[in-house]
């Protein structure tokens, strides 16, 4: 067998990130398996991984796992590229945004809960505001929002208390913070 | 439950949903206005499109009638009869609301989804 003359070392962060994205895109297939009214809606649960990832490991990692998830994630589905994939890619980075900004709140009175509806926000007004520009110049897409908006609060306030339950149950086992193989 | 929601979380979802009753109030608006009929002396003159913002000028028998159509809504501008009843009436935003200049024989009505009662009578 030849050697591959590209060599890509990876370190156990890398390693931890992988593991978690890979978790993450296993979530999204869950997602894709669950059928709404209306198309555009999803629960999105693979940011519960993300907000686990962000309150364990920082917004770095956190990150890394969101965007790799995206890239991935549409290259699994078919739809690398598509106006899919800018969407989601556009709903990410706001959503990051909004993660990254959401730091500032103190931590002893807003928790997962709270990144997490802020989040889903950030992400459904970055689409829409995508979807406007790019797609349907037309103002009757904001008609729809206030069901987007809808499913951004409810879905983010089940990602968040899930995200939350997770983490809560971590720290009563007192697991290593960085568990490298 | 209680330990997952922290006070200020729960201020978030309040206040979203508070966001989420204005976006409906401000943005679903069921059996909406879509179109605008112009008549003039009782034959149709033109139906024009809500969305686009646009000012349209009607030929009465005593001159010009100014409809205007901005933002969704619609009113008359301009009219020439001497009590400005369709122009004191503002702006008509739901659909079968309607401005009726008649002295120049034109009216302006919102047409949409659904139409309002115009009349009733028992």
């Amino acid at each position: 067998m030849i050697r591959s003359t590209i060599e890509v070392s990876a370190n156990a962060e890398d390693h931890h990130v992988a593991k978690m994205a890979s978790l993450a895109i296993g979530l999204s297939f869950v997602d894709a398996a669950i059928p709404l009214p209306i198309p555009g809606i999803k629960p999105g649960f693979a940011n519960i991984v993300v907000l686990i990832v962000l309150e364990r490991y920082g917004f770095k990692t956190a990150a890394w796992v969101a965007i790799l998830r995206v890239f991935a994630g549409s290259l699994l589905f078919g739809s690398f590229l598509s106006p899919g994939f800018f969407l989601s890619f556009c709903g990410a980075i706001c959503s990051l945004f909004a993660l990254f900004f959401s730091k500032a709140l103190p931590g002893s009175y807003f928790g997962a809960v709270s990144k997490s509806v802020l989040a889903a926000f950030a992400h459904i007004a970055g689409q829409l505001m995508l979807a406007y520009f790019w797609l349907i110049p037309h103002a009757g897409l904001f008609s729809l929002s206030p069901f987007f908006a809808s499913a951004a609060l409810l879905f983010g306030t089940v990602n968040g208390l899930v995200a939350a339950h997770f983490l809560e149950s971590e720290k009563v086992e007192d697991v290593p913070p960085v568990p490298i193989q | 439950m209680m330990r997952l929601v922290k006070p200020g979380d729960w201020i978030v979802i309040l206040l979203s949903v508070f966001f989420v009753g204005w976006l409906f109030a401000k943005f679903w608006h069921a059996g909406g206005a879509t179109k605008v009929l112009i008549r003039k002396g009782g034959e149709v003159y033109g139906e024009f499109n809500l969305d686009r913002d646009r000012k349209i000028e009607v030929q009465g028998p005593l001159g010009v009638s100014l409809v205007v159509i901005s933002k969704g809504a619609a009113r008359v501008m301009k009219d020439p009869g001497p009590r400005q009843y369709c122009v004191r009436q503002g702006w008509l935003k739901h659909a079968g609301d309607a401005a009726i200049c008649l002295p120049n024989q034109v009216s302006v009505e919102l047409m949409g989804g659904r139409k309002r009662y115009d009349s009733l009578n028992y």
